[in-house]
């Protein structure tokens, strides 16, 4: 508990941070700033089970890179899924801080809330108890509009079926990302840079001769690199990649881990990769381990 | 912008949604079409009505009418002179009209109308009615020459114009034609003559057909023709022809009374109704053999006052007026739009209920385009994670939907409006396709008041209705546009 001191408040580098917050609103401050040393009063809605107290209470931090570099983290999130009346908890006390520039891969079996960490982190939804942080502002209470404004410009996300829009072409499809983050006019007057940068992302993923074709058209790694393309379009700080190679065959899914290490080494941009594969999970920097909603000291 | 998109690619990649919008099109184009053809029967309606009818009547309301219509024409002309272009006194009276077919007689029951023919066709449209040019011009009870009309002069399409043979031949010329085929009085033989009441030469007055006729009438067109199976108009009796009128007398109890008219002209309003009942004679006439002429003073009596206004005058205003200043026993003031007000309101009534009923179908057209689009929310569950994921908000979500359902009911009104408009403009050539398909006429001018189906757009009808389906249309996307805009993001992805 002596490695996390208390972090000046700071904008960071190259993102106008304060942009976010005033669009998120006031709620965006109303997160209030973790205070690490007085880590052991929580939150007043956080409510946790006894064990997990004790679990808690018991658990050796991670070990970090410079503390100044903490760009997404999770502390002591619990989150449980309701069937009628049974619950059944998902994470508990998953307490994680990825660092800026850091390519980190989670990895655990199925079942064991790997992807919900994910979803948590994306603020796609939201923990039953403790906090999520991005550079340094609580994020997990935040309003909907600023969540949705956090998801649009600061988090990219890959998922494992690609999730690209069937309607539109591959351009479109990355350029998706910029038409809901300006409005009509704003998209009108820019869409020429848009464009450009769009086109400029499927070419980083060696697919610039692909822009007027329909996903369906395309294989499954095509599909995936546009999806990776869509997701570096809005310029994010943090990649969020669920299982981006879990259906893929193996030449495919290297093609696509080869991308994000490249991204992840030229761009230093933070990666952070869902994974139940442990070969594909050592190409990371970084392996945190989560078995049944607990991160398991590596 | 994105919104705009997608809703663009839904609308042009799902045609089920397009399949949907047909029940709002043809919901949409029959109300386009029923009103027009109510608001074009309303309007044609009327304005026949008001051609026959003069604006304001005042009747009396004895039967053996009131004395002095100067006196009462004055009266009028002090209380409300500045409006009033025109009054003609007229005399009604129920009676019969008897003429011969071959060695049958025809008899109906009409009414007889006597008018002033100087000044009648100021307070109607009476003149443009009849069959003769000249009586067109200005009326005479004399009989014509010839040149009665051999077409109708009031059709407005030449294929219209049904063709009328016998009228072109009808006049004095066929008068004396006629009567020189009647059997010639022969030379009356000695025991005739030993007959005082059979000796020609004891008769007062020798009435010779062929130079002579008898006072005027004018007969509805009805009365005596019929349409043959060729299209053409075919007569009972034509001018020329004398035709005999039973009537009341005056006093009590009314006696019957007949004489003999000859027919001058036909009246031809349209109207079914009025051009099998009225016929037109001279007052004057009327009143002498009705007893309605004081001996002594020689004043008529008349039974209403026919009243024309400027144009622009508040009728109803004119006969308030009138009606403060006569006496509600004596006299009943009317404005034409009284008299006929019972058909109007029931066609008004009509429209209304019809509007509610098509409306209906509209509304159930509402349900289901909130059926397809429940069904296209779920479809693209997924899809909608995928937005949530990228950044959409619930309002950008929700309004894909709305702009789509706005989309789709605007395509719907938009096909709707052109359709209607279509049937509307070509209302006549269908009704007459229709009919040969079917071998029975749609529109049987016999049946109706006109020879064409009439139709008046209403524009502001028109946008009522038009707005009305894009807002149901837009409303039943609401309820599936608020499901797609309260998916939960984790729950949308994972959906297969």
């Amino acid at each position: 508990m002596s490695d996390f001191l208390p972090l000046p408040p700071r904008e960071p580098a190259g993102v106008n941070l304060s942009d976010w917050r005033r669009k998120a609103g006031t709620s965006a401050l109303a997160g209030r700033r973790y205070d690490f040393e007085q880590q052991s009063s929580l939150p007043a809605r956080a409510t946790i089970s006894l064990p997990a107290l004790n679990e808690l209470l018991a658990a050796e931090p991670v070990p970090l890179k410079p503390i100044t570099s903490e760009i997404l983290a999770a502390h002591y999130v619990q989150k449980s899924y309701r069937k009628g009346t049974l619950h059944i908890p998902v994470l508990q006390a998953v307490k994680l801080a990825i660092h800026e520039g850091e390519f980190v891969s989670i990895i655990g079996p199925s079942g064991c809330g790997k992807s919900t960490l994910l979803h948590l982190l994306a603020t796609l939804d939201s923990p039953d108890a403790g906090e999520i942080h991005f550079d340094g502002y609580r994020i997990d209470n935040l309003a909907t509009s600023g969540r949705d404004i956090l998801r649009n410009r600061y988090f990219g996300m890959v998922f494992q079926f690609y999730h690209l829009l069937p309607e539109l072409t591959m351009l479109e499809n990355v350029l998706a990302p910029a038409m809901i983050g300006h409005s009509v006019l704003g998209y009108w007057r820019q869409r020429k840079q848009l464009r450009k940068r769009a086109v400029e992302m499927l070419e980083l993923v060696g697919l610039g001769h692909r822009l007027k074709h329909k996903p369906r058209e395309l294989s499954g790694g095509e599909m995936q690199r546009t999806a990776i393309a869509r997701a570096l379009v809005s310029g994010p700080r943090v990649l969020l990649a669920d299982e981006p190679t879990g259906n893929l065959d193996k030449a495919s899914g290297d093609e696509i881990l080869s991308i994000l290490r490249r991204l992840n080494r030229e761009q230093n941009l933070t990666i952070v990769m869902v994974t139940h594969d442990g070969r594909i999970a050592a190409e990371a920097d970084r392996t945190v381990t989560l078995v049944d909603g607990r991160v398991v000291a590596a | 912008m994105y919104k705009f998109l997608l809703c663009w690619r839904y609308l042009r990649t799902r045609y089920i949604a397009l399949i949907t919008i047909v029940s709002v099109m043809l919901g949409v184009a029959t109300m386009i079409v029923v009103n027009a053809v109510m608001e074009g029967f309303t309007h044609e309606y009327q304005e026949r009505i008001h051609g026959i009818l003069s604006d304001i009547v005042v009747t009396s309301r004895s039967g053996e009418g009131t004395p002095d219509a100067d006196r009462h024409m004055a009266k009028i002309r002090d209380i409300a002179g500045e409006y009033i272009i025109g009054m003609s006194p007229t005399v009604a009276v129920p009676a019969m009209l008897s003429y011969s077919i071959g060695n049958d007689y025809s008899a109906q029951q009409v009414l007889v109308i006597g008018i002033d023919e100087t000044s009648f066709a100021s307070v109607s449209d009476f003149g443009q009615f009849l069959q003769h040019p000249t009586n067109r011009e200005q009326l005479s009870f004399q009989l014509h020459e010839g040149g009665y009309d051999a077409v109708d002069h009031q059709a407005t399409e030449t294929s219209d114009k049904s063709a009328r043979p016998t009228l072109g031949r009808a006049g004095f010329q066929y008068r004396r034609y006629k009567a020189s085929r009647i059997r010639p009085v022969v030379a009356p033989d000695a025991a005739e003559k030993s007959d005082p009441f059979n000796n020609p030469a004891n008769r007062l007055t020798d009435y010779d057909p062929a130079k002579e006729t008898k006072p005027g009438a004018v007969l509805g067109y009805g009365l005596c023709s019929y349409r043959a199976l060729d299209g053409s108009d075919q007569f009972l009796a034509i001018p020329g022809d004398d035709v005999e009128l039973s009537y009341p007398t005056v006093g009590q109890p009314p006696q019957v009374r007949s004489a003999k008219f000859t027919i001058v002209d036909f009246y031809e309003s349209k109207m079914s109704e009025y051009d099998s009942k009225f016929v037109f004679v001279p007052i004057r006439e009327l009143q002498t053999l009705r007893g309605m002429v004081h001996p002594v003073t020689l004043v008529a009596n008349f039974t209403a006052i026919q009243i024309r206004l400027k144009e622009g005058v508040d009728l109803d205003m004119v006969r308030d007026l009138l009606r403060a200043n006569f006496q509600p026993h004596e006299f009943v003031i009317e404005t034409w739009r009284d008299k006929q007000g019972a058909i109007i309101a029931a066609v008004q009534m009509e429209t209304a209920v019809l509007n509610l009923l098509l409306f209906m179908i509209v509304a159930v057209a509402g349900f289901g385009i909130l059926a397809i689009f429940f069904m296209i929310v779920v479809e693209k569950t997924r899809d909608i994670g995928i937005l949530k994921s990228l950044g959409a908000s619930g309002d950008g979500i929700m309004s894909i939907f709305l702009c789509y359902g706005l989309s789709l009911g605007l395509v719907g009104a938009g096909v709707g409006l052109c359709i209607g408009l279509l049937i509307v403009r070509y209302i006549n050539q269908i009704a007459d396709l229709l009919g040969r398909i079917t071998g029975r006429p749609v529109f049987d001018p016999a049946i109706y008041y006109f020879q064409k189906i009439p139709t008046i757009v209403e524009w502001h009808t028109v946008t009522w209705i038009v707005s009305g389906a894009v807002l149901i249309a837009v409303l039943a996307s609401i309820l599936p546009a608020l499901r797609a805009a309260n998916l939960h993001p984790v729950k949308a992805l994972r959906y297969e």
